[in-house]
């Protein structure tokens, strides 16, 4: 609190949520857009199968070091390592959620001659959204760690970098204090920003969870 | 007009479908019966384009075609008025007229203005199906495909359906090709019975005298018997020498 009060908190907090967020929000779109297309066609979805595997068994702070030697210090490498960590994630959720459509409902579909656009947006995608969210909320949380650890290392500037000096003051309460500030942060925007996202893009669900 | 023609099927090394030769034309309706896996819904299937025949030719001359499954196949994430006019959606009508169109459709299939708003999920099965036929019949279709539709739903809410496609049919000329494994329903409905046996040989064919209006309960029943004590029809369902084989072995 007597961060805030100072004036010292806000700015590495908005940093560090600009690094996590604008890595987040590039994956989630990049990586659901391109499972969904990779999701088409089982040969591609079964390629990549291999390649997700490692991407997401790699440690993030094995990218973090690749990072660095590419980019150097600065916000590049947490952006960078951020949406390296978390898109494979999104992209697995969307190939398995495009697996994962019921062949009847295509047939159906089919039946009535539906076009490709709209069996897209009518079919594919309000099947994808209940394999996305989850996905989505544990990448946004990824989001956050990785961006953290990489401020860590790499960057004198964000919560992470806040991190490192109260590590070498062995400040503890500091560091408590931006534990606490994360923690915030991931909080509010899954309940202020997806939350209601997915009440949007998902009425039926709300339907049966208030009805049940 | 809608012609088989010397259609063959497989599926890997089973074949599904022989040489089976039919046509279907505007105003009639024809029931398709025999076993499970006779190849009734690969026809079917066929028919509504959604399968390409391993060999010979299908014609389809019909202007609009609609199906209708045994499962409602609705989508659970549009509520019941999209749903039914999601047919008229894959045509490119446009929102407020295809949402008229359903509604209108809804009212004679007994859907209130509450069911309407309801996601799948909240309707019961009998309304499921009602949806999926209001979906099939919203598009005005001149053939309609019906796959098994009524089977899993009680006895009166399946006379009910029944009766309703009966009257559209009357009202439009509206051609059907009905699979079911109720000889009744096949009888009641139908002017041609199809009897397939496995492997999908067409193995008899026979035509209902009469209006399906006019059909009595009496004539129905006795029509069924008639039909059971063909031998070509007790094969196909295996139904000659099953009872006896057993009491002899025992």
């Amino acid at each position: 609190m007597r961060m805030i009060d100072e004036g010292r908190g806000w700015p590495p907090m908005l940093l560090t949520s600009w690094r996590a967020l604008s890595g987040f929000v590039f994956a989630a779109l990049v990586g659901s857009a391109l499972g969904l297309l990779a999701g088409l066609s089982m040969t591609l979805a079964k390629t990549m199968r291999p390649v997700i595997t490692i991407l997401l068994g790699v440690p993030p702070i094995a990218w973090i070091v690749l990072a660095l030697i590419w980019f150097g210090m600065g916000g590049a490498t947490a952006i960078f390592t951020v949406i390296v960590t978390t898109l494979p994630m999104t992209f697995a959720a969307a190939i398995e959620g495009m697996r994962t459509v019921d062949r009847r409902q295509l047939d159906m579909a089919d039946s009535f001659g539906a076009g490709f656009y709209l069996k897209i947006t009518n079919l594919y995608i309000p099947h994808l959204l209940s394999y996305l969210f989850p996905a989505w909320i544990t990448a946004l949380g990824m989001a956050w760690k990785v961006a953290v650890m990489a401020e860590l290392l790499s960057t004198n500037e964000g919560i992470g970098a806040s991190l490192a000096l109260a590590r070498v003051n062995l400040d503890t309460d500091e560091a408590m204090a931006w534990v606490m500030a994360v923690i915030l942060l991931l909080l509010s925007v899954e309940y202020l920003f997806l939350e209601p996202l997915k009440r949007k893009l998902e009425p039926w669900r709300n339907d049966a969870s208030a009805k049940r | 007009m809608l012609s088989w023609n010397k259609i063959s099927h497989h599926f890997g090394y089973t074949q599904v479908l022989e040489d089976l030769t039919h046509s279907i034309s505007a105003g009639s309706c024809s029931a398709i019966v025999g076993p499970s896996g006779c190849g009734k819904s690969t026809l079917l299937s066929i028919a509504g384009g959604l399968l390409q025949p391993g060999s010979g030719t299908i014609e389809n001359s019909f202007e609009r075609t609609a199906m209708v499954f045994q499962e409602d196949r609705t989508l659970p994430w549009l509520n019941a008025l999209d749903n039914i006019a999601f047919g008229l959606k894959a045509q490119g009508v446009a929102k407020k007229t295809r949402r008229e169109q359903g509604a209108k459709i809804a009212q004679t299939l007994k859907l209130t203005a509450d069911d309407l708003q309801k996601y799948p999920h909240q309707l019961s099965g009998g309304m499921r199906q009602r949806v999926a036929l209001g979906r099939a019949l919203a598009i005005e279709p001149n053939l309609l495909l019906l796959d098994e539709p009524f089977s899993a739903l009680d006895i009166g809410l399946k006379q009910e359906l029944q009766s309703y496609v009966l009257e559209k049919m009357s009202q439009t000329n509206l051609a059907v090709v009905f699979i079911t494994h109720d000889l009744l329903e096949a009888i009641r409905m139908c002017d041609s019975i199809l009897v397939l046996c496995a492997g999908g040989k067409l193995v008899y064919q026979c035509e209902i005298p009469e209006t399906p209006s006019s059909r009595s309960e009496r004539f129905i029943y006795h029509q069924v018997a008639s039909l059971l004590e063909q031998p070509a029809v007790r094969a196909a369902f295996d139904l000659s020498n099953a009872p006896s084989r057993e009491i002899l072995s025992a």
